[in-house]
């Protein structure tokens, strides 16, 4: 590793909008990693064309936090210079794939989230983040149906098939909890009507999660402890190495072009 | 004065005309003004600047459509454009033109209906089969070849083919 990390001045808004980029990139990388490897050739496209729209989404954002931020910094630096403590993503996306069921849990907690959150965003005060709310609501539409279905063709399915995706919902419950939740920099940013209030979110969040748990035959765990960390640079174990995989080339070789 | 105004008229003609020319990387029978991705031409002091819009937030073909925009003023004698993407208003399929929707069918594409089930969960949706013309159709996957595609199958002819999503 020969290239240095960048440094971000992290205002308000910079930072709110690179939250927002490294959840797109980063399970828009983990999406990527099903590449060839998706239990049918349909869910192999399906999984890298979901992936694909979240790395549109992660460019458009981080691109608009260059701008913002007016130090040089561009959408590849954002992406491929900061070390782990640097990215901001929620703990749910970085999260291993594990088995299909657990890959279509974490996709459907979070799509069903993105859905929600990118329309509200529609009527950001910021025109830049309320058109890239305006084509990633449609896409994350398409997240939300695709997910939902798979849900319940698991939950509903087989034994097996059901005991995995109770499990992955058990597994995945307590990364949900840091969606809705708002840090200090953020308030200023909701107040002015360029961001929204995440809490808003999470009584149609949950009704439409517990409407498709319950019609696959799942259900959700009774517990409410909820971890955190991911908002504030304070990731699993997991995201290192998602990291050195994705960096290791313009770390290895700074500057290079195709 | 108005000489000026006259030449930027006529070459802002010019270069929509060329850059309207441009298909499609991946559905090469509609050009990015069927689609409604060429999005505005405008001059500035004699340059030309070129908006286009993307159908998908990462789709892939933005970078060689606004190469191939380049490479067609070049040939028209336009000196080389600035290319500007534009996210607002969002791209939608009601764009699409009357001509690009019956050259899609004929290539074997199902065009995108008017639909307010993209946001139904387990919504139905009624396709028509552009080979047969048969409703009896299924989808097989919400996402087919291309971000903009869904992959659906004809129950009466059998035959699969493309859809182009209402977006």
């Amino acid at each position: 590793m020969t290239a240095a990390n960048i440094t971000v001045s992290e205002t308000p808004l910079v930072l709110y909008t690179l939250r927002r980029a490294d959840d797109a990139l980063i399970l828009g990388h983990r999406l990527s990693e099903w590449c060839g490897h998706a239990p049918m050739l349909e869910e192999d496209m399906a999984l890298a064309n979901m992936g694909l729209d979240l790395l549109g989404q992660a460019r458009e954002l981080y691109s608009y936090a260059a701008r913002v931020e007016g130090r040089g910094n561009d959408e590849d630096k954002f992406a491929y210079l900061r070390d782990v403590r640097q990215y901001r993503n929620l703990l749910l996306l970085e999260q291993p794939n594990g088995d299909f069921a657990r890959t279509m849990v974490r996709q459907f907690f979070y799509a069903t989230f993105a859905d929600l959150f990118w329309r509200a965003m529609m009527h950001s005060s910021d025109p830049t983040l309320a058109a890239i709310a305006a084509k990633s609501e449609k896409e994350s539409a398409y997240h939300v149906r695709h997910s939902s279905e798979w849900i319940v063709r698991l939950g509903d399915g087989t034994e097996e098939s059901h005991r995995r995706a109770q499990e992955a919902i058990d597994e995945l419950w307590a990364f949900t909890g840091e969606m809705f939740e708002t840090c200090d920099s953020e308030r200023g940013l909701i107040d002015a009507g360029i961001a929204i209030d995440p809490a808003t979110l999470r009584a149609p969040w949950l009704k439409t999660v517990s409407d498709v748990v319950r019609e696959a035959t799942l259900a959700l765990p009774s517990n409410d402890w909820m971890q955190q960390g991911g908002r504030s640079g304070r990731h699993s174990e997991h995201l290192g190495h998602l990291l050195s995989e994705l960096q290791s080339m313009p770390r290895t070789f700074p500057g290079a072009t195709w | 004065m108005v000489a000026a105004a006259l030449d930027d008229a006529d070459l802002r003609r010019r270069a929509w005309d060329a850059a309207a020319q441009v298909v499609d990387p991946e559905i090469p029978v509609l050009t990015i003004a069927d689609l409604g991705v060429l999005r505005d031409v405008r001059i500035h002091d004699g340059h030309v600047e070129v908006a286009i819009t993307p159908t998908y937030s990462g789709c892939p073909a933005m970078n060689m459509i606004a190469l191939e925009i380049e490479l067609a003023l070049e040939r028209a004698g336009i000196a080389r454009p600035t290319i500007r993407t534009v996210l607002s208003p969002a791209w939608t399929t009601d764009w699409m033109s009357e001509e690009g929707r019956n050259k899609l069918r004929e290539y074997g594409i199902a065009p995108p209906q008017a639909a307010s089930s993209r946001r139904a969960l387990f919504g139905e949706q009624q396709v028509t089969c552009p080979q047969c013309g048969s409703q009896n159709t299924e989808l097989l996957s919400e996402f087919g070849s291309t971000s903009c595609k869904a992959l659906w199958r004809c129950r009466c002819c059998r035959e699969p083919f493309d859809y182009f999503k209402c977006h």
